[in-house]
């Protein structure tokens, strides 16, 4: 199949005003004829359906949690780029566009991130007329400030909070259409597979979670906005809830999967404490601009320091190692999230790792305490210390923390073309969900602004091209597509809770993350990938005769809920793995053992792998098929990154 | 006004309580849903390690009941990192448990002693019904919140946002009034169940604002209104909700939006009318 992304021709800072135009617009007077499908309410779902009830049509939006204000958005810290310029420090969308393309490591498409960096601006305007509170100065102008390692000062932030605020502020803005009657919200129901009829989607089927009810919904178009799949690891920073059975499900029914092998791995995150860790926290790389990385020199002391035997303040300092100053002097402390995350790997593996389970390295402030003092590192990281100690009971301004990388964001996700429809015609993809705007790696206060770029300001104009194509002649849930898909849904459930053998899914899930972690996490190689392949498809076969699910379907069950996601992710586990086995090259976070420079640094190969991978799925246990897209890039130079 | 939250250095060197594994008893409200009576359920947790979290050891407790055959306590939780505001648990009489300034999922199990009884319960209001056991419907935040809290904008065709100038203390405080999670541990606190500290922090974050400020009084109107309609309860000046808010919201919010609401009712009516757009 021939992928067309749909890139509009002509020069870069052209091609989404000259779209605009060409794109079909919906009379006002027919808009109210559509009904849209929207399922997730985070940044781009709450944006979109807001957005798309505003314009008129009537859309029903859907979240699994108890209030679309809790999607995982609302865990962002950060904040959220835009090209505003309001520094004068040199900024502008070609600036942004250009970070986005090289951080992205030249794995994303140049009309997406221009378009991206373009609409940033308006993302910050709207925001704050909805009333988000965003840092200000004195002037009583906005703040911003410089994020991971950018150049210039572009972040807008609200405190430690920048996606609870963005996120409520989309949250007040489809309150607003749901008080209008213009969005009908169902909360605590989870979408369990989408209905195409004649190619097309028209539907989705749906679970109540409170008493199972099975339900089928019609639409003229159906958008994903669902979120990303890092809890494939089971141990990640998501929410516990998030989950890829939305996607997976539309990529069971024909939407290409894109560059799965893509996972983001933050740097700073608080390491596992034990076999009970059910999920892990961030905190927020703004510690490495004080903060210095270091593990003991050698295994012995590493050792010593494991079993308690020295403490770590009475290391001598020529018994510290701050490798990422060693290997990297100009960038030291602030190289890219994935340099960082790779070489705390590297430590560890190298049996240098500290903490009681050795998967950790420090993190130390004492050298910024002595400078700025104690008072001035609580200003800055004051709300971050808390955290550290509220987890660890250690205080991190008298010890070094001790960090570890997680599993963050998925920069893979469902194929969109450049107007966010997947290749089902009629079915869209916003946010995390989609695969589009971060190539191989997402930079810091990328992923709000990419959200609500989807949400605000891209699928209002490129869904109306498609339903001014389609008419307005209403579509209900009568055709047999629908009651086949509902029976394939039931049938599915049927056989979960048919499961009573010896394992809970929990355990599953935890077995398939160890998987993830050891052979598809920072660094892979091609032996280590086959070997998670066969080891995930024994995961799989063992999963559907021994794991545990209890109750019923009428009714609130978590299990039930858990085993149909773990099993997708199962699924979704073995392509990542064909997917990272296929490209052969180390490229933004992903360090291919094969591919590297003679300084041992990450190589990537631009003649073989500069293209998305699509993947086709083609049926129950066949070998997914792959499609490229090629990459092109007619305005930026592809350079290999160096930080030393 | 509020900077930041427990501010470690003035602890003391260890409040830890406990060290070692413990064993614990818990007595848990176990409830099949909202039609059916519930009742305390006891449990036996044992080999407890103090850095699980309280979720994290309910998770190993539901592990155990799975392993049995029995079904597992259910209870809401999602970020487990105390923003999305989904964990709800009354453990011990206190919304959140003993601490204060944080919500369940940040609780670790070091707070508590070996051989203790806790007791764990849902949030307890007649506008939050039970859903099954530890979880409740707080949908009537949702419709307080769809009455009016929102400023009503379409998306684009507004101004630059600098040209909207906010002195710093201002956006600080409508800030401050603006973290509210959305939880309803300030109900769960308070014994008239009284939401008036969860409304008043949203009628407050745009009453301070220039953005918020057509709308001001008729947003507080409807929102106190539709707060009416649920079923909460009026406040007494207790302040239990201030105490036991995970995320510190003050009563001085209660004050402002008493102010709107008032100022509404006596002098307002000619900006309140009478039109569905809200």
């Amino acid at each position: 199949m021939i992928l067309d992304a749909k890139i509009p021709a002509g020069p870069l800072a052209e091609k989404w005003s000259k779209h605009k135009f060409n794109l079909k617009l919906v009379n006002p007077a027919n808009k109210r004829k559509y009904d849209v499908i929207v399922v997730g309410t985070g940044l781009a779902g709450a944006s979109a359906a807001a957005s798309l009830a505003e314009l008129g049509y009537n859309v029903k939006a859907f979240c699994f949690q108890d209030s679309p204000r809790r999607a995982h958005s609302i865990a962002a810290q950060g904040g959220i780029n835009a090209a505003k310029n309001y520094r004068n420090d040199g900024d502008s969308v070609y600036r942004l566009f250009y970070d986005t393309i090289k951080g992205g490591d030249y794995r994303a498409r140049e009309g997406n991130v221009y378009r991206l960096a373009e609409v940033s601006v308006n993302i910050i305007d709207q925001c704050v007329a909805q009333g988000v509170p965003f840092a200000r100065e004195y002037g009583g102008l906005l703040d911003t400030r410089s994020f991971g390692g950018a150049q210039v000062s572009r972040t807008f932030y609200a405190r430690g909070q920048t996606g609870q605020q963005l996120l409520l502020g989309a949250y007040s803005a489809l309150n607003r259409q749901i008080h209008l009657g213009k969005v009908k919200m169902y909360t605590r129901t989870e979408m369990l597979d989408v209905v195409v009829v004649d190619g097309k989607a028209q539907g989705i089927v749906t679970r109540n979670l409170i008493n199972g009810a099975t339900e089928t919904h019609a639409g003229h178009a159906v958008l994903l906005c669902t979120g990303g799949y890092g809890n494939v690891f089971y141990l990640s920073t998501n929410a516990m809830g998030c989950n890829v059975t939305a996607a997976w499900r539309a990529h069971k029914r024909g939407a290409f999967f894109a560059n799965p092998c893509y996972t983001q791995i933050h740097p700073t995150c608080i390491p596992v404490s034990g076999d009970h860790q059910s999920k892990l926290t961030l905190m927020s790389e703004s510690l490495r601009n004080d903060g210095r990385v270091w593990a003991p020199k050698n295994i012995e002391l590493a050792e010593k320091l494991r079993k308690g035997q020295l403490k770590v303040t009475d290391l001598k300092e020529e018994d510290r190692d701050y490798f990422l100053e060693r290997k990297y002097p100009s960038f030291g402390n602030l190289v890219p999230r994935d340099v960082a995350s790779r070489n705390a790997k590297e430590a560890v593996d190298e049996g240098k790792g500290v903490g009681a389970s050795g998967v950790a390295v420090y993190l130390d402030f004492a050298d910024a305490i002595a400078r700025l003092g104690e008072d001035a590192v609580r200003a800055k990281y004051g709300n971050l210390f808390d955290m550290y100690y509220q987890i660890t009971d250690e205080n991190p301004y008298k010890v070094p923390m001790r960090i570890y990388p997680a599993v963050h964001y998925t920069m893979g996700g469902l194929w969109v073309d450049y107007n966010l429809m997947t290749t089902i015609p009629g079915l869209y993809c916003l946010g995390e969900a989609n695969f589009s705007d971060h190539g191989a790696n997402r930079l810091g206060a990328s992923a709000l602004m990419q959200g609500l770029s989807d949400g605000y300001f891209v699928i209002p104009y490129t869904l109306g091209d498609y339903l001014a194509t389609i008419g307005p002649k209403a579509i209900d849930d009568k055709h047999p597509a629908f009651a086949q898909t509902k029976k394939d849904v039931l049938d599915r459930v049927a056989k979960l809770l048919a499961l009573r053998g010896t394992k809970t899914v929990d355990e599953y899930h935890r077995e398939l993350g160890h998987i993830m972690w050891e052979y598809c996490g920072m660094a892979r190689t091609d032996a280590g990938l086959r070997k998670a392949k066969g080891l995930i498809q024994a995961l799989k076969a063992d999963f559907w005769v021994n794991a545990i699910v209890l109750g019923e379907n009428e009714e609130v069950n978590s299990s039930l809920e858990k085993a149909g996601r773990v099993a997708d992710f199962i699924e979704l586990g073995e392509l990542m793995v064909d997917d990272a086995l296929m490209r052969s090259e180390s490229c933004g976070g992903h360090f291919r053992v094969e591919s590297q420079t003679e300084e041992g640094e990450a190589l990537r190969d631009d003649d073989n792998f500069a293209f998305v991978a699509a993947w086709e799925y083609t049926g129950e246990n066949q070998p997914e098929a792959l499609n490229k897209e090629p990459l092109v890039y007619e305005n930026v130079k592809l350079t290999q990154r160096s930080y030393k | 006004m509020k900077t930041s939250q427990s501010n470690i250095s003035n602890l003391k060197s260890n409040e830890r309580m406990s060290n070692g594994n413990m064993n614990l008893t818990l007595k848990v409200w176990r409830q099949k849903n909202a039609q059916t009576p519930g009742k305390l359920v006891t449990y036996k947790a044992d080999g407890v390690s103090p850095d699980m979290s309280f979720l994290e050891m309910l998770d190993v407790v539901n592990e155990g009941l799975i392993h049995r055959g029995e079904d597992p306590i259910h209870f809401d939780h999602d970020c487990r990192e105390g923003i999305c505001g989904m964990c709800s648990l009354y453990i011990n009489g206190q919304p959140h448990g003993p601490k204060r300034a944080i919500t369940t999922c940040q609780l670790h199990m070091r707070s508590f002693k070996d051989g203790e009884t806790i007791t764990i319960e849902p949030w307890r209001a007649a506008a939050f019904p039970v859903v099954k056991d530890l979880a409740t419907d707080r949908s009537a935040f949702d419709r307080i919140q769809q009455a009016g809290g929102y400023v009503s904008v379409n998306t684009g065709g507004v101004p630059d946002a600098n040209e909207i100038a906010i002195p710093k203390v201002i956006a600080d405080e409508a800030f401050n009034s603006a973290t509210c999670i959305g939880c309803g541990a300030c109900v769960a606190a308070c014994k008239n169940a009284s939401a008036m500290l969860f409304v008043s922090a949203k009628i407050s974050q745009f009453a301070l604002i220039p953005q918020g400020q057509p709308e001001r009084y008729r947003r507080a109107q409807s929102m106190v209104a539709q707060m009416d309609e649920e079923g909460f309860g009026n406040c007494t000046n207790t302040g239990a909700c201030e105490a036991e808010c995970p995320k510190e919201i003050t009563l001085t919010n209660i004050g402002r939006m008493n102010n709107d609401y008032y100022s509404a009712k006596l002098f307002r009516e000619e900006e309140i009318g009478h039109h569905s757009e809200g």
